[in-house]
């Protein structure tokens, strides 16, 4: 019985609307905060900063976008690598036109570029569902990763079609570029991260996650209770275009440093897609837990075998890698559709009771 | 008998009022030139066989189907269809037949949600949830509690409502409905599939609904003592088409009326 609620009495509606209404998860997120601002970037190196816990903390907000839209609103998308690559190319054209403009207000900005067009190509929501809604975000997928290679305009004519992320510096730190550190770099992703998880946290528990839900299961029913359809399906694309463009913005100026068109294409959309199916669908912690386990496990199936001194060529950990995450995928859309975030919430269910059964 | 007689019911003001409405889908006409009214503070049943188009009515008044014909006056606003928006914001709330519920979510959501549209802080404040948001949750928290309490759910206001029994999710449903603060409660069927018990406590609900808060109803219902107790007065459907109107007495000797429960041809 380490981890229970009985005796924690609510005595306010506040309280039992809060945050993290339960003391365990209050200390646990008090403790994951501390480790993860102070504990990693005095003790982690580089690599591990630069190549595991950076994109693992942009993938996380990206899934956090499509898990607004999906999980919650029940509007499938694919069109999430190119809403990526619209933040990415924002920040770059404004960067570019605002070179003293700090680059961090600039991530942000880009969200909203995104959120703009998410929002036109969330047009067809309005009139289709499912299936040919799936279709029509597929096209929008196709004519942006057209227009991210086709304009040159975008990657001011760069003749590699790439674009190069220049250093930019706040407060005379740099922060973008070949002279940021990795962890200055990491602070600030985890800073926006950490940020706007506490927004979309607030959203879903409020009257917006409510209508959002409520399109999501019975959209007869939310008509009849006053919810306006067509602007809270449009609210979810721009929200979460919103989410997916400072995810790409992140990506290209605050990880990688340089992006190919390619980067933003229709495997990145499946890529961020499996990590909420496998994470969970409507769950904010599942879409951390989702791309931990879609980022992590190519290196852990890469490194686990080498520390028993087996050693597997590099094809066939990338034929074992598909064959563990199409597995996995199956296994979740049939048995659990809340994925790995519901079994969490099992888990932690028996901890309240342990030892007894019930 | 429900007790403030169809004396004083017909006396009353009238809340809403369908005129010669006509209503098909292709070739199949679900409701021919209906015209009935609702008033102020009563109970008005409608029954008829299965098909008759009771539920095509509803969503006639809530705006969900737009009828060919015909037109709805509603709180002395004449229209030739409503629109659900419309409905919703004009004070007019809703139970289905099959139950709607929101199913992924709470008992507990699925009712605050019913609260949408008296909630106006501005998506900003939401993001934030501080301030005026955070107190506008608490106000509608405690008026949505009271609702629960009502209907004796509190112990299932957490559960997620896909995994409540039936009888539990009707009555969900209509603390969804309740918490809009209505003027004019739809129920369609409340009572189907339930047992002895369930029905006399949705009864129950159903009477002090419409006496503490005044809520004017409108109940489809095929359980006929269910409907001579509880209702002011009652229209008759078959085949789309109105063959009776009156106190629940008068309808229940009325020979057009038996003539279609028993299946006479005509
Ligand atoms: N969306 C629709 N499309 C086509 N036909 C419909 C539709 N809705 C209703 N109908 C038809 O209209 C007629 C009336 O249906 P309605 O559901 O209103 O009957 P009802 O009186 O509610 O019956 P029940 O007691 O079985 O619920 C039926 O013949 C039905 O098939
Ligand atoms: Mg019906």
């Amino acid at each position: 019985m380490f981890y229970r609620e009985a005796g924690q009495y609510k005595t306010s509606y506040e309280a039992d609307q809060a945050t993290f209404p339960v003391l365990q998860d209050r200390i646990g997120m008090i403790v994951i905060l501390a480790v993860a601002f102070v504990v990693v970037p005095l003790t982690m190196s580089s690599f591990v900063i630069n190549s595991v816990l950076i994109p693992f903390l942009i993938f996380s907000l990206a899934a956090i976008g499509l898990n607004l839209l999906l999980g919650y609103a029940g509007q499938l998308s694919l069109g999430t690598g190119a809403f990526m690559g619209v933040g990415a190319y924002a920040c770059y054209k404004l960067t570019t036109i605002f070179p003293d403009a700090n680059i961090i207000l600039l991530i942000i900005v880009s969200g909203f570029a995104s959120a703009a067009i998410g929002t036109v190509f969330g047009l067809p929501s309005l009139r289709i569902k499912g299936f040919y809604l799936m279709v029509g975000t597929l096209a929008a997928q196709f004519f942006l990763s057209w227009c991210f290679i086709r304009i040159p305009w975008l990657y001011n004519n760069n003749v590699s079609g790439a674009i190069e992320v220049p250093t930019r510096a706040v407060f005379g730190i740099p922060v973008s570029g070949p002279n940021a550190t990795p962890v200055t770099r990491y602070l600030i992703v985890l800073t926006i991260v950490v940020v706007m998880t506490w927004i979309a946290s607030n959203l879903v528990r409020g009257r917006i996650g409510r209508m959002w839900m409520a399109v999501r299961d019975m959209d007869i029913a939310a008509e009849l209770i006053g919810i306006r359809l067509p602007r809270t399906k449009l609210l979810a694309f721009a929200v979460s275009s919103f989410y997916c463009g400072v995810a790409g913005a992140m990506m290209v100026f605050l990880w990688l440093g340089a992006a190919e068109p390619d980067a933003f294409n229709i495997n990145r959309s499946f890529l961020i897609l499996f990590m909420i199916i496998i994470g969970g669908l409507g769950s904010l912690i599942g879409s951390f837990i989702g791309a931990a386990f879609i980022w992590g496990l190519p290196i852990m199936l890469k490194s686990v075998p080498e520390t028993f001194g087996i050693s597997i060529g590099s094809a066939t950990l990338e034929h074992l890698q598909f064959m563990v995450v199409g597995a996995l995928i199956i296994f979740f859309l049939i048995v659990e559709p809340h994925g790995l975030a519901r079994l969490w919430q099992i888990a932690k269910q028996k901890l309240r009771v342990w030892p007894f059964p019930y | 008998m429900k007790e403030p007689g169809a004396t004083e019911a017909a006396a009353r003001e009238v809340l809403l009022a369908v005129e010669n409405v006509s209503l098909s889908f292709g070739g199949v006409k679900a409701l021919t030139g209906v015209s009935f009214d609702i008033r102020k503070g009563e109970i008005r049943a409608i029954i008829g066989p299965n098909g008759a188009g009771k539920t095509s009515m509803l969503n006639v008044i809530n705006g969900f189907y737009h009828p060919q014909q015909g037109r709805i006056s509603f709180k002395g606003v004449t229209r030739n269809r409503m629109r659900p928006f419309e409905a919703a914001q004009g004070g007019i709330a809703r139970t289905f037949q099959n139950v709607a519920l929101f199913r992924g979510m709470s008992a507990l959501d699925n009712i605050m949600a019913g609260r949408t549209l008296k909630m106006n802080r501005n998506f900003f404040w939401q993001l934030i949830r501080f301030g005026p948001a955070a107190a506008e949750e608490v106000a509608h928290r405690r008026r949505v509690e009271e609702i629960i309490d009502f209907l004796q759910i509190a112990h299932i206001r957490k559960v997620q409502v896909g995994r409540l029994p039936y009888g539990l999710q009707k009555r969900v449903e209509l603390g969804r409905a309740l918490a809009m603060d209505p003027d004019l409660l739809l129920l369609d069927e409340p009572m189907a599939g339930m047992n002895l018990e369930e029905k006399e406590d949705m009864s129950r609900y159903i009477l002090d609904v419409n006496e503490h808060f005044g809520t004017t109803i409108a109940l489809i219902e095929h359980d006929m003592g269910v409907v001579m107790d509880l209702s002011d007065r009652v229209v008759v459907l078959d085949h789309g088409t109105k063959i009776a109107d009156g106190v629940p007495d008068a309808v229940k000797s009325d020979q057009a009326v038996i003539s279609a429960y028993l299946g006479v041809a005509h």
